[in-house]
């Protein structure tokens, strides 16, 4: 092979690398969720409650260290937390959800999608973290217009007085 | 796992042999992949630097600060810009190569197993390194790159409050994050060069750059890709909606769509079973290896010859022992040798012209000591017919020797081509037991044992001590390294060598007189 022509299939060789490191970097386009859908997220950590807790009496607290007064004494574990996602009055998710922790004693924790159709939807969440045998502790019922790649967020906190919606 | 490595080799011996025809040896890229890997890191580095003059931290203005990169200054941080991302993309790409090259090579166990199992941990960090630089760009890219990254987190099912949770709303994101990716994005990068060191403390004269004239063409390679194909963002991030198409760089991001169809738990545990895989690569199964080299203190000296040669840093020189009036001698670490042979080849005392004594030299294969040595070359002279007889020395792995079938051809096989003491040649040609030496083996530059060609060819040249002597007429000596698949070329080079050999009176091969023969034995270890 002569010399312009082994320069030229160098020259080739590389472009071929370059190619593949050019095309790849970008290409094949990937379809992370259908365009013509919405998003609904159903994502919260929320720790079940405690059943069996009973308040400390003076004369206990008074014999405890100072830093460790807490006036509850509880059981380390934590109660499941029980989750449903209606979507139109059909069910979407339902789950009990168990504590999280070696011991039990963590938060309960859910990070879920659901792609439905954009349009007008009814969606209702309810929720249990006591040790209530039936009906829901928190339950929350929007109707809202959702629109392609919407990502909407149910989210759960205690401080906001339930669902909450994103 | 053998069938698996056999079909790698023959891949590789394939293209190794068509780039071969277009690059000369020390610019063949894929002799290289490892030095390239580095030369893609030296690039990362320099445009890093330069494009962190141009970033601003925060939800916002890292997404505008990157655009403006490409956008108002394209001709300069544009362009280092893009040189980040593609030399990135690029050592993905020679770092996986490099890995499946040296897998076919069988060049992953027994004493290579450390430098192999740092190798799957530079392969981590190389990831998390470009994976934290994606979500810097705060583009429709990095949103994907910072929710899939965050549930493969997740699934570790160590951290009490879902990582991913950070991402849901568009609100939950605060500029801080971009101070604390950036931060990792710089000190990853830094853990990955020193892993990158100690990857190489088992490798003596490690190449760690390419030849200048490599190195040239792909920095222009490189820049070239830059300005026909400048790296850019995808549309602003914006955590209120739901991605749909993205461009997705597959060489970091190629696992992430695996979520979709095995979950990220899934995808975690394909991953760590993956590593746990490569890891333990090195023990299963279990390498047959030919016994370690040994050092026989009666003959040597500890004139460090071996030492400078191994490849391996498998020869120490250690204070002497046996009492004999020299400060130091030689000791092999057993668990380093590959028995490649080198050590022999730069062993002053590994003659087959001794006279008295025993046919011993002061380090040597075990299996296939000096003795050994002589017979084999002393079995390839003795079936040769013809005139212009040449006998051929060539190794285990490079190209295969049985097929040149000629009468006139002997051959000896050996380890590695650098096992062979020049006085070998000077011993053929001296007493006749042929008109030629050919030196083959491996592809130049891309030896089994990384030195054995350069070695060989640097004692011949005088270059290396144990020289080639003065008296060997070079003439009569072929060097020629056509690699695995080279046996055709490597025959027509012998046809074309032996045709300028001086053709020797019949009576001459009448009285050819090897020495006499040890027991016969194969260089097939």
């Amino acid at each position: 092979m002569g010399n312009a022509l082994k320069w030229l299939a160098q020259g080739l060789v590389l472009a071929l690398i370059m190619a593949t490191i050019g095309y790849l970097a970008t290409r094949p386009a990937y379809t992370n969720f259908p365009e013509d859908m919405a998003l609904i997220r159903l994502s919260f950590s929320h720790g079940g409650g405690r059943p069996d807790c009973r308040r400390r009496t003076p004369e206990e607290l008074a014999a405890l260290p100072p830093n460790m007064r807490a006036p509850m004494d509880c059981p380390r574990g934590r109660l499941p937390v029980l989750v449903e996602l209606d979507l139109d009055g059909g069910p979407l998710f339902h789950a009990l959800l168990p504590p999280g922790g070696l011991q039990g004693d963590g938060p309960s924790r859910v990070h879920r999608g659901f792609a439905v159709p954009p349009g007008t939807h009814t969606i209702t969440a309810r929720l249990r973290d006591s040790d209530r045998v039936d009906g829901f502790d928190f339950e929350k019922e929007i109707t809202l217009d959702l629109v392609p790649r919407q990502n909407l967020v149910i989210d759960f906190k205690t401080d906001a007085g339930g669902f909450v919606v994103h | 796992m053998d069938l698996l490595r056999r079909t790698l080799r023959a891949g590789f011996a394939r293209l190794e042999a068509l780039l071969d025809r277009v690059f000369p040896p020390a610019w063949q890229p894929l002799y290289h992949l490892g030095a390239l890997s580095f030369f893609c890191l030296w690039i990362v580095f320099v445009s890093g630097l330069y494009v962190y003059a141009f970033f601003d931290t925060g939800t916002v203005d890292a997404f505008e600060s990157v655009e403006n990169m490409s956008t108002s200054y394209w001709y300069h941080a544009g362009v280092m810009r893009s040189l980040h991302r593609y030399a990135s993309d690029g050592m993905v790409l020679f770092m996986l190569l490099h890995l499946l090259r040296e897998f076919s090579l069988d060049r992953y166990r027994g004493s290579r197993w450390f430098t192999w199992v740092t190798g799957v941990v530079i392969i981590w960090l190389v990831y998390i390194s470009g994976i934290t630089g994606y979500w810097l760009v705060w583009d429709e890219l990095a949103q994907f790159v910072a929710i899939r990254s965050s549930e493969l987190v997740d699934a570790i099912g160590i951290f009490g409050e879902p990582i991913a949770r950070n991402f849901l709303t568009p609100g939950s994101l605060d500029d801080r994050f971009f101070s604390l990716m950036l931060f990792l994005h710089i000190a990853i990068p830094l853990i990955l060069l020193m892993v990158m060191w100690i990857h190489l403390q088992r490798v003596t004269r490690p190449e760690i750059n390419p030849a200048r004239g490599l190195a040239i063409l792909m920095l222009v390679a490189f820049v070239a890709l830059a300005l026909a194909l400048p790296a850019t963002s995808q549309a602003p991030a914006d955590l209120g909606l739901v991605l749909g198409r993205i461009g997705l760089d597959w060489y970091y991001l190629g696992t992430y769509p695996l979520i979709d169809l095995i979950g990220a738990r899934g995808l975690l545990g394909l991953l760590g079973v993956i590593t746990v895989i490569l890891v333990a690569l090195p023990l299963m199964p279990p390498m047959r290896r030919p016994p370690a080299a040994t050092v026989n203190l009666e003959f040597c000296n500890g004139c460090e010859r071996c030492v400078h040669d191994c490849p391996y840093e498998a020869v120490k020189l250690v204070p002497r022992t046996d009492g004999l009036p020299f400060q130091h001698e030689a000791r092999v670490d057993p668990s380093l040798c590959v028995s490649c042979g080198i050590c022999t080849g730069a062993c002053p005392t590994a003659t087959p012209f001794r006279q008295r004594g025993r046919m011993v030299a002061g380090i040597e294969l075990p299996h296939l000591a000096l003795k050994d040595l002589r017979a084999l070359t002393d079995k390839a002279a003795l079936g040769l017919t013809g005139d212009r007889r040449v006998i051929a020395i060539g190794c285990d792995h490079g190209v295969e020797l049985k097929g040149l079938g000629d009468p006139a051809v002997g051959v000896v096989r050996l380890p590695c081509t650098g096992m062979l003491p020049p006085s070998f040649i000077d011993y053929i040609l001296a007493r006749d037991l042929a008109d030629g030496v050919v030196l083959t083996g491996c592809a130049e530059e891309a030896c089994q044992n990384r030195n054995g060609i350069a070695w060989t060819e640097a004692r011949i040249e005088g270059r290396r001590d144990p020289y080639l002597r003065q008296r060997v007429p070079r003439e009569r000596i072929l060097r020629v390294w056509p690699g695995k698949t080279g046996t055709k070329a490597l025959a027509r080079a012998i046809e074309a060598f032996r045709a300028t050999l001086p053709e020797q009176p019949s009576a001459k091969a009448a009285k050819r007189q090897p020495a006499p023969a040890g027991p016969a034995v194969t260089g097939d270890g």
